[in-house]
C-alpha cells in the first residue's frame, strides 16, 4: 500500500476529489496547512509598520491506496491541481507498512 | 519627495477653511424664544422701520418674555440653591420643591449609558482586536475589572476628592460614601445622583485606557493596584484642578469642556511611562505583531464613536444649544480625522487600511475632547485634520524612531491627540449667539494645563508603578507566562475554542 501526500493551492481542493472520484478512490483526509516553496508571500501593513508574510495557506491531502492504484491516483491529482503557475504544490509518495478499518478489523488492501 | 504635494494640499484645503470659512459665516440671528433676553416688542419699537403690533401679538410677546426671565431665574436659583449647605438657613427661602428639568435630566440619564458603552464594550473591543488571539481575554477583563473597580473607588471617595471642596490640587472627603447625597439632591438642573454617575463613566474609562499600553506583558495583579494608585493620585487631582475649581481653573482658565487633559493626556502620559518602565514585549519589534481581529477594531471604535457624543454632548450637563452644538463638532472632527488618516496612509503606504481609518477616527474623537463646548464646524475640521496628521506620524514614525513599545498606540493616538486637542481648543472659537467662528490667542491656559497634567501624571504613574511592583513582586509577566498567553497565565481561560 502507498500513502500519497500531496499540498495543493487550497481552491484546488474539489477538482483533485472529483479526479480521484474518477480513479476510483473514495476516502482522504484533508488538513488546512500553510507552507510555502518558490512561491512569495505578500506584505501587510500595521500602524504604519510593514512586514513580510512568508506563510501561504496551503491544503495537504493524504490518501492511501493499494499499490496498483498509486501512479493513476497521483496522476489524476497532479493534473486536476495543476495551474501552471508557481505555488502548485508538491506529492509524496510513501510505503505503509499496515492499515485496518476500525469497524470491522478489516486489514490490507480490504482495509482501503 | 513627490508624494508631499497630495499631503500639502489636503493640508491647505483643510486649514484654509477655518479661515476662509469666517467671512463666509453669516450669523445666525434668531435665538430661541426660551433664550431671548430681548423681548419682540422691544425690538419693534426701537426699529424705525417696524410694523406695528396688534394688541394680541403684544400680549403674547408681553407673555413670552414673562415666561423668559422666570425659565432664566429658575436657572440660576438652581444653580445657587445646589451650591448651598445643608444646613444654611437660606434653603427656606427656596420655595419651590425642585429644580431638576426633566429634559436635561432625561439626556444625562442616557449619555451616561452612552459613555459606559464607550468602556464596555468599544474599548474593550477596540482593544481586543488589536491583542493576539492569545491576549484578548486579558484586554477584555482588564477592562470589564476596571469598569467595577473604579466604580466601587469612585463612589467611596473619588467622587468627593474631586469634586467637593475647596483645595487647589485635592478636593475634601465631605462626600465620602456619598454622605448628603440623595434622591432629590440637585446638581446644576439634574439630580446629583445622574451628575455622579456620568462622572462616574468618565472615571472608568480613563484608567482603562490605559490598558492599551501595557498589554499583552503586565500582570494582572500589578494592574490593578497600579490603576487604583494611579486613580487616586493622578485622576483624582487633574479632575480637581480642571473642572473643581482648582489650580488649572482658578489660575490659568484653563478651557477643557469634556476631557482632554483630564482624561486623555492623564492617560495617554501614564501609558507612554508603564510601556516604557515595563519594557518591550518579547520579539518586538523584530516578530510582526497584527492584530488577531480587525473587525473587533472597528466595532470597537464605531461603539466609540456612537458614544462619545455622550462623552463630548453629555458634558454640557443640559439639553441645550451647547450640547447640540458640541455634537456636531464631535461627528465632523472625527470623521475629518478619519478621512485625513486614511487618505494619508493611501498616500504613504499605497493602501487604506482597516486599522488605520479606525484609528483616524479615534484620534479626532480624542482631539475635539476638550474643544467640544467652545469650537465650531469649521474649527473642528482644522482640530480633526492636526489631529489625524500629527497622530500618525507619532504611532507609524515616532514610535519606532524613539523604540518604545506602546502596544496599543495609547500615548501616540490619546496621548498626543489629546495634546493637539488642548492646545487647539485655545484657538479656535466661535461665538454661541453669532456662529461666526474666530481665531483667538487663549492658549496660555492651555500650555500651562498640557504641561502640569504631563509632568503630574508622569511622575505619579512612575511612583505607582514602583508601589505596584513591591506589592506584587514584579509587574511584569514571567517570559513563560508571556509566550504562553495571559489569558491561559492570568486568567485560566482561552478565548476562542475553535
Amino acid at each position: 500500500m502507498k500513502k500519497i501526500e500531496a499540498v495543493i493551492k487550497p481552491f484546488k481542493l474539489e477538482e483533485v476529489k472529483d479526479a480521484l472520484a474518477e480513479v476510483g478512490i473514495e476516502g482522504m483526509t484533508v488538513t488546512e496547512v500553510k507552507g510555502f516553496g518558490r512561491q512569495k508571500g505578500h506584505t501587510e501593513i500595521y500602524r504604519g509598520s510593514e512586514y513580510t508574510v512568508d506563510f501561504l495557506p496551503k491544503i495537504k491531502l493524504e490518501v492511501v491506496v493499494a499499490d496498483e492504484a498509486a501512479e493513476g491516483a497521483v496522476k489524476a491529482i497532479t493534473s486536476a491541481a495543476n495551474t501552471g503557475k508557481i505555488g502548485d504544490g508538491k506529492v509524496f509518495l510513501s510505503s505503509i507498512d499496515e492499515a485496518i478499518r476500525i469497524r470491522t478489523d478489516e486489514t490490507g488492501n480490504e482495509a482501503l | 519627495m513627490k508624494k508631499l504635494f497630495p499631503i500639502l494640499t489636503i493640508l491647505l484645503a483643510l486649514f484654509a477653511s477655518p479661515l476662509l470659512g469666517q467671512d463666509a459665516e453669516q450669523p445666525t440671528a434668531t435665538p430661541s424664544t426660551e433664550e431671548s433676553t430681548k423681548p419682540a416688542d422691544e425690538e419693534a419699537s426701537t426699529d424705525g422701520e417696524a410694523k406695528e403690533l396688534t394688541d394680541e401679538e403684544r400680549a403674547n410677546a408681553v407673555a413670552d418674555k414673562a415666561k423668559a426671565e422666570a425659565w432664566l431665574e429658575g436657572q440660576s436659583l438652581a444653580s445657587e440653591y445646589s451650591s448651598l449647605d445643608d444646613d444654611d438657613k437660606r434653603i427656606e427661602d427656596y420655595a419651590i420643591d425642585s429644580f431638576v428639568v426633566s429634559g436635561d435630566t432625561a439626556w444625562m440619564i442616557v449619555a451616561t449609558a452612552l459613555v459606559l458603552m464607550m468602556t464596555i464594550p468599544g474599548l474593550s473591543l477596540f482593544y481586543g482586536g488589536l491583542a493576539r488571539r492569545k491576549n484578548v481575554l486579558s484586554v477584555l477583563v482588564q477592562c470589564f475589572a476596571c469598569t467595577a473597580l473604579m466604580t466601587l473607588l469612585w463612589t467611596i471617595y473619588g467622587y468627593s476628592v474631586a469634586s467637593s471642596g475647596d483645595g487647589q490640587f485635592f478636593g475634601d472627603f465631605a462626600k465620602v460614601c456619598l454622605k448628603g447625597v440623595g434622591v432629590d439632591t440637585v446638581s446644576g438642573t439634574i439630580p446629583e445622583s445622574v451628575y455622579f454617575t456620568f462622572q462616574m463613566t468618565f472615571a472608568i474609562i480613563t484608567p482603562a485606557l490605559i490598558v492599551g499600553a501595557f498589554a499583552e506583558r503586565m500582570k494582572f495583579s500589578a494592574v490593578l493596584i497600579f490603576l487604583t494608585l494611579w486613580f487616586t493620585f493622578s485622576y483624582l487631582p487633574v479632575w480637581h484642578m480642571v473642572w473643581g475649581g482648582g489650580y488649572l481653573a482658578d489660575k490659568w482658565e484653563a478651557i477643557d469642556f469634556a476631557g482632554g487633559t483630564v482624561v486623555h493626556i492623564n492617560a495617554g502620559i501614564a501609558g507612554l511611562v508603564a510601556c516604557i518602565v515595563l519594557g518591550k514585549r518579547q520579539g518586538y519589534p523584530k516578530s510582526p505583531m497584527p492584530p488577531h481581529n480587525v473587525p473587533f477594531v472597528l466595532i470597537g471604535a464605531a461603539l466609540l464613536w456612537v458614544g462619545w457624543f455622550g462623552f463630548n454632548a453629555g458634558s454640557e450637563l443640559a439639553a441645550d444649544g451647547v450640547a447640540g452644538m458640541a455634537q456636531l463638532v464631535t461627528q465632523v472632527a472625527t470623521a475629518t480625522a478619519a478621512f485625513v488618516w486614511m487618505m494619508t496612509e493611501w498616500i504613504l503606504k499605497g493602501k487604506p487600511t482597516a486599522v488605520g481609518i479606525a484609528t483616524g477616527a479615534v484620534a479626532g474623537l480624542v482631539a475635539i475632547t476638550p474643544a467640544s463646548g467652545s469650537v465650531g464646524p469649521m474649527g473642528a475640521i482644522a482640530i480633526g485634520a492636526a489631529a489625524a496628521l500629527v497622530c500618525y506620524w507619532t504611532a507609524t514614525s515616532l514610535k519606532h524612531k524613539l523604540g518604545y513599545d506602546d502596544s496599543f498606540d495609547v500615548f501616540g493616538v490619546h496621548g498626543v491627540g489629546g495634546i493637539v486637542g488642548a492646545l487647539l481648543t485655545g484657538l479656535f472659537f466661535i461665538n454661541a449667539e453669532t456662529g461666526v467662528e474666530f481665531v483667538e490667542n487663549k492658549l496660555k491656559g492651555q500650555i500651562v494645563s498640557v504641561i502640569v497634567t504631563i509632568i503630574w501624571s508622569g511622575v505619579v504613574s512612575y511612583i505607582a508603578l514602583k508601589i505596584a511592583d513591591v506589592f506584587c513582586g514584579g509587574i511584569r509577566s514571567t517570559e513563560d507566562e508571556e509566550i504562553q498567553g495571559l489569558d491561559v497565565a492570568d486568567h485560566g481561560e482561552e478565548g476562542y475554542q475553535l
